[in-house]
């Protein structure tokens, strides 16, 4: 038997330390389908609650639209469950491609190849398009992804400090010797909200001959005027050269991702990339799910007009009511508790009044930087968000932490 | 050597140090202690390299050998005597 006990015990006693520091994950399991209220069974065996959810993807309310929803059962009935196939063998069909140009089209961009996840197309993208002879200089908060897709790949990794403009050209300067130079960042940096000064990067770019790659999972769909990601906001369209992002998050909600840009770059990962090339993509109901998003989108502005109301409203009543705010202007709105078991505590209070958030600690974010983050959705109406607030500030009042500073905070809880 | 250790520890609080207020040593653990991740590493052997005109292979430029600025500055010394 090779799964000796000896090999069991080193398990359990990993998984006990993961206890007993307090980084366990456990599941909450929801009984309902993805929306602003759900049905939660917490803890396991507990009967079911009715709660707000404020720490879902579901930015514009798409997961369970009922257009969405039909589209997909038009997609599993026209084209089938599955393709049994990588794309390259017999997996490709005629939805794939228009989805492909769909994403192209809303993107603002050259070309696009779809993959499993976003964070298949991150792990992907880096081998796929760079080698020995080139740098990567990644922002040091992007996405565990990106972070894997890098140490994939065997051109030359470098950082700069968060969104340091500074810090960027010196690495730039730095690097001059290399054949191709990268700059990664994440589109809206997932835990604080803020978004990437991609005006200044691409401003540096162009001086420095360097290519630029977006994550813009926690943007595509919602952020600029018309929801085309932080390159509508921050007036670069056409000149991000890798955009990749998900269809897991304010674009339906389900699976899949993309890496949308130059032509080559594309062509380049359709020859080279791994997860696109072993493994299945996206599965058809789902294709059609996200051809119907983009239709949506691509005609109204309506939900991600809701999606900023209801964001401003929400980061604007929570300042009022003296919490601490991790300042920016998207629909993440990080509740600063810098304390980890106060951040738990939390999130155990808000959902016994009937709000569902989750207390992040580290190591998904810095020591001393606890926090609830909250995510606003267009499918919240007024009165989720009322109920919510009005959580929000029983449990603040009850540990004392309304309009008290971060100093403060962390001088009363530091565990 | 003091000057050597010196400038190392100036480039990396310019480096990596995101808090002002945070303090460190010519002991304290850079990669270990979670101040230096892997992958900013780079920037600190290429300075070094430009700094003392040296080349230092990757198989010696690894976690261990540069995990405090009193290491850093043994293996720069090692290089600058060769």
């Amino acid at each position: 038997m090779a799964y000796s006990d000896k090999v069991r015990s080193t398990y359990q006693t990993t998984l006990k330390g993961m206890q007993d520091a307090g980084i366990f994950k456990i599941e909450r399991y929801i009984h309902s389908i993805q929306d602003a209220e759900i049905e939660v069974e917490f803890p396991p065996g507990a009967p079911l609650r009715k709660v707000i959810n404020i720490c879902a993807n579901n930015y514009l309310g798409l997961s369970s639209h009922p257009d969405i929803v039909k589209a997909a059962h038009e997609g599993l009935d026209a084209r089938g469950y599955g393709m049994s196939s990588v794309r390259f063998i017999c997996g490709t069909q005629d939805i794939h491609k228009e989805l492909e140009k769909k994403v192209t089209e809303f993107l603002g961009t050259e070309d696009t190849i779809l993959f499993p996840s976003c964070m298949d197309a991150n792990g992907g993208v880096f081998e796929a398009i760079l080698t020995e002879e080139d740098v990567m200089i990644s922002d040091r908060l992007v996405h565990a992804s990106l972070i894997d897709g890098i140490r994939l790949c065997k051109a030359v990794q470098d950082t700069y400090k968060h969104s340091d403009m500074e810090h960027l050209e010196e690495k730039l300067q730095l690097h001059a010797d290399k054949r191709n130079k990268l700059v990664i960042t994440d589109g809206v940096f997932s835990m604080d909200g803020d978004v990437a000064k991609l005006d200044e990067m691409v401003a540096l770019c162009e001086k420095y001959d360097a290519m630029i790659l977006v994550d813009d999972s926690h943007a595509s769909g919602f952020i600029g005027k018309t929801g085309r990601g932080t390159h509508e906001l921050c007036n670069v369209m056409g000149k991000i050269d890798v955009i990749t992002t998900t269809f897991g998050k304010g674009l339906g909600g389900a699976s899949g991702g993309c890496v949308s840009g130059r032509k080559e770059l594309v062509e380049m990962c359709r020859q080279k990339a791994r997860p696109y090339l072993f493994s299945n993509t996206i599965a058809p109901p789902v294709v059609a799910g996200v051809i119907r998003v983009l239709d949506i989108l691509s005609k109204t502005t309506e939900r991600r007009d809701k999606l900023e109301m209801n964001a401003n409203w929400w980061r604007k009543n929570l300042i009022e009511a003296g919490f601490v705010i991790q300042p920016g202007d998207t629909p993440i709105v990080p509740v600063m508790l810098f304390d980890a078991k106060l951040s738990q505590d939390f999130a155990r209070d808000l959902f016994d009044e009937g709000v569902y958030a989750i207390g992040f600690v580290f190591p998904v974010v810095p020591q001393g930087k606890a926090r609830i983050r909250t995510q606003i959705s267009a499918a919240h109406e007024r009165h989720h968000l009322e109920k919510a607030l009005d959580a929000f500030v029983k449990v603040g009042k009850k540990y004392g932490i309304l309009g008290k500073t971060k100093n403060e905070i962390m001088e009363m809880y530091h565990s | 050597m003091d000057e050597i250790r010196d400038i190392v520890l100036a480039y990396v609080i310019k480096e990596y140090l995101e808090d002002p207020d945070e303090e460190i040593g010519y002991d304290t653990p850079l990669i270990t202690g979670g101040i230096v991740d892997s992958f900013s590493m780079v920037s600190l052997k290429r300075f070094l390299e430009n700094k003392y005109k040296i080349s230092i292979p990757d198989e010696k430029a690894g976690p261990e050998a540069f995990d405090s600025v009193n290491k850093i500055t043994k293996l720069v010394q090692e290089f600058l005597a060769k």
